[in-house]
């Protein structure tokens, strides 16, 4: 029996009580009980007990899409700030072609944004890496913070809201898991549309029938649903956005 | 105390919106002010003690008021100190212990602003003179930081000034009871002055910066005005930050501050006496 | 019930009973958890920012996350002004409330970094290290870190020979007779454990005991509040 039931928890609750029970992320057995060992929803799945946290702060994890900025260069690397503990670092080996490191600086330099993965997740940090097809670095446009929680309400289910900020904006939108949105757009007047709409959705991300309210915001804003032809070129943005969906 | 990182396209983008298009990421005009919005009761202890918030900028502030001895060069005059805390609660980038020189500054600016407009009524915090004065304290507490916390923290103290109320004073002890009068502090509320700050981002003089306007701009300029029958008088002031103001900049800066003050002014007073 | 001198409470309350009280998560938007927590004139704010990489490097424990807790009541919440900044009592308070939240956050999972806590009052009517400990498990809890259990404290007493829980600032001075004696108490939500226990007045073990108990049902109602605020502020999210 595939059951899923969803409920909000807190610390030290039980979630449920039977030894066929399973506790995974965010849970712990206590004799019978499985236990909430945070604040979060707690989703049980074939016997199968995890808390997903809805606030703090945000922890990376292997495979993860991050934007970030560069805040130091090292002789073999570079180091991010990602907006969580510590910095992650990016080696020089990570990048897409061969960077001397007497031009390191060139490649990349201080204040300057990339869109990395996260391949490795220590207890004395993180490594990033850039290799891959979709990530590297980025100019022109903003950078947004709205909190690692909020990703998946601005993703929408299958990237359906990303994909609806994106057709009424015609800005490119990425959306990296530790909270930060990339958005890139000709026209300044329109990624500031583009932050408008992403602002509604964290302000309202508890809301139910969020889309709806969405559509209606975006109506509201004046913008009409059509899809711009720079969406069709820019495949590599779309494909770093949907990795983010879990 | 983690240091503020600026991705380098956000800051050219913030400057390029401003020098362009006059408009802020936000979807504020340069000189637009964010909406003030105030509430009481923060402590049935305090004189006053309320809190403003500008946006997401927070502040609580309180004012006190307790017997002492005054100065000897001041003999019939009561005495008055703001401070400022820019807990670590309110921004990753405050440290705990001891006010750093930034609230330091702010603290100072917002205290010039008061004490040299003439608001406070030194000469009617006499009790006794040369024995009992009133001493006046402002407490103002950053709870959260989305940026211009200078001109947040000066108009919280006008405002807790303008509600706050005399407490009775037992004469025999020289303290002050438990329990308040109903009658106001004694302000010279003609005399009030309020402090607008005002930053150079790009080349666009800007109101009531955000966060991330307040840590690119070149310079600042703290602008404290009053009203001279109808018409504005400055009554203190302080540039902040290395960068320099030229003629322009200068000239805009005046003519922002006008503006503001214009819009602003009546609003504190409202919120200060109403 | 009551013998001796106190009968009936000034405010009227039983004396099992707590002042009304309210709680909120998300105050202050940028931080990583945040809550408050009010019961009758005594408020206190939590903030948490963390975990972070601590500095400087030779304070870091590689094992574990440290939990940093910092008290401090605001100039304007009590009657006579508080100097701002660090005081003896406030640091022993911040301590005191570090070693009851320590027992049940847990961060061996964020080596090398710090969690702050940070607890400020902007109003004090007695109970002020426990409406701080309230206010810190819930902005804990917020800050969606590990924790294996919540964490619920009162102030229970005794003034002159009646026990009673959420000692107010008229109980905590009421001089006749035995006088009054404050116990603050921090008591864990699953486990039903003492996290925090001090102890100012005069009282027997017995009474101590009573007192306890006394103290622990209190803690339920009080888990109560903070459990609906965090249930509350989370519950469209899914």
């Amino acid at each position: 029996m595939a059951e899923k039931t969803r409920q909000i928890v807190i610390p030290g609750e039980t979630i449920c009580t039977g030894n066929e029970f399973l506790p995974g992320d965010g849970a712990y057995r206590d004799k019978t009980d499985i236990v909430a060992n945070r604040y979060g929803i707690a989703n049980v799945f074939e016997k199968h007990v995890k808390v997903t946290p809805v606030t703090g702060a945000y922890y990376p994890r292997r495979g993860n899409t991050m934007i970030a900025t560069i805040v130091d260069i090292t002789f073999n690397g570079w180091l991010l700030d990602f907006g969580g503990a510590g910095n992650a670092f990016l080696p020089v080996s990570e990048v897409s072609r061969y960077v001397n490191k007497n031009e390191m600086k060139e490649f990349l330099d201080f204040g300057e944004s990339v869109i990395v993965k996260v391949w490795d997740v220590k207890a004395r940090g993180v490594d990033a890496s850039m290799k891959m097809r979709g990530f590297g670095k980025i100019e022109g446009g903003m950078i947004l913070t709205v909190g690692p929680n909020k990703v998946p309400r601005i993703i929408g289910r299958e990237g359906s809201m990303v994909k609806m900020i994106k057709d009424a904006t015609g800005c490119n939108v990425t959306v990296g898991q530790n909270g930060k949105v990339w958005v890139s757009g000709n026209d300044t007047g329109m990624e500031v549309a583009t932050k408008k709409i992403i602002e509604f959705i964290t302000e309202n991300a508890t809301i139910a029938g969020l889309t709806a309210k969405v559509e209606n915001f975006i109506k509201d804003m004046g913008l009409k649903n059509n899809k711009p032809e720079i969406i069709a070129e820019n495949t590599d943005e779309d494909k770093a956005t949907e990795e983010v969906e879990n | 105390m983690g240091e503020y990182v600026m991705p380098n396209l956000q800051r050219e983008k913030i400057e390029e919106y401003l020098d362009e298009a006059g408009k802020r990421l936000d979807g504020r005009n340069a000189n637009e002010h964010r909406v003030i919005i105030v509430e009481d009761d923060i402590s049935p202890a305090a004189a006053s003690a309320i809190r403003v918030k500008v946006g997401k900028t927070e502040v609580l502030c309180g004012v006190h008021l307790a017997p002492t001895t005054p100065y000897p060069d001041s003999p019939d005059e009561g005495t008055f100190m703001t401070g400022v805390e820019l807990h670590p609660m309110a921004s990753q980038q405050f440290d705990i212990g001891r006010p750093k020189i930034n609230a330091i500054e702010l603290g100072r600016v917002v205290d010039r602003g008061i004490r040299e407009s003439g608001f406070i009524d030194f000469k009617g915090l006499c009790i006794e003179k040369g024995e009992k004065v009133w001493q006046v304290f402002v407490d103002i507490i950053a709870i959260n930081d989305d940026g211009n916390l200078l001109d947040v923290s000066g108009i919280a103290a006008l405002i807790a000034l303008g509600r706050a109320r005399m407490p009775v004073y037992n004469e025999e002890e020289g303290r002050a009871e438990h329990e308040f009068t109903t009658n106001g502090i004694p302000l010279n509320k003609k005399a009030m002055s309020l402090n607008m700050t005002f930053h150079q981002v790009g080349k666009t003089i800007v109101t009531d910066v955000s966060k991330e306007e307040e840590h690119i701009s070149k310079f600042r300029v703290s602008i404290a005005i009053g009203d001279n029958d109808g018409k504005p008088r400055i009554t203190a002031m302080q540039k902040g930050k290395a960068g320099t103001i030229n003629v322009t900049a200068m000239q805009d800066v005046l003519k922002s501050a006008e503006e503001t003050w214009k819009e602003l002014f009546p609003k504190i007073k409202e919120y200060a006496f109403n | 019930m009551a013998e001796g001198l106190y009968t009936k409470r000034f405010d009227g309350r039983t004396f099992e009973e707590c002042r009304p009280m309210t709680a909120k998560v998300g105050v202050v938007p940028s931080a990583d958890g945040s809550a408050s927590f009010e019961t009758g004139d005594t408020k206190a704010i939590a903030v948490v920012r963390g975990p972070r990489t601590l500095h400087p490097q030779h304070m870091q424990n590689p094992r574990t996350g440290i939990l940093r807790v910092s008290y401090g009541m605001m100039p304007f919440s009590v009657w006579d002004r508080i100097r701002p900044g660090p005081s003896r009592r406030s640091e022993e308070i911040g301590k005191v409330s570090e070693w009851a939240l320590s027992s049940v956050v847990d961060l061996s999972g964020f080596p090398n970094t710090v969690v702050d806590v940070f607890i400020q009052i902007p109003k004090a009517d007695a109970g002020t290290r426990v409406a701080g400990l309230n206010a810190a498990a819930m902005a804990l809890a917020h800050a969606g870190l590990p924790m294996k259990e919540m964490l619920s404290a009162i102030a229970a007493g005794k003034a002159d020979k009646t026990l009673l829980v959420d000692v107010d600032k008229a109980e905590e001075d009421f001089h006749d007779g035995e006088g009054a004696t404050d116990i603050p108490l921090a008591i864990t939500s699953r486990s039903k454990e003492i996290a925090l226990l001090q102890l100012d007045g005069k009282i027997s073990p017995e009474e101590l005991t009573t007192s306890i108990e006394m103290a622990k049902k209190a803690c339920d109602d009080i888990l109560k509040v903070q459990m609906e605020a965090l249930k509350n502020a989370g519950v469209q999210n899914g």
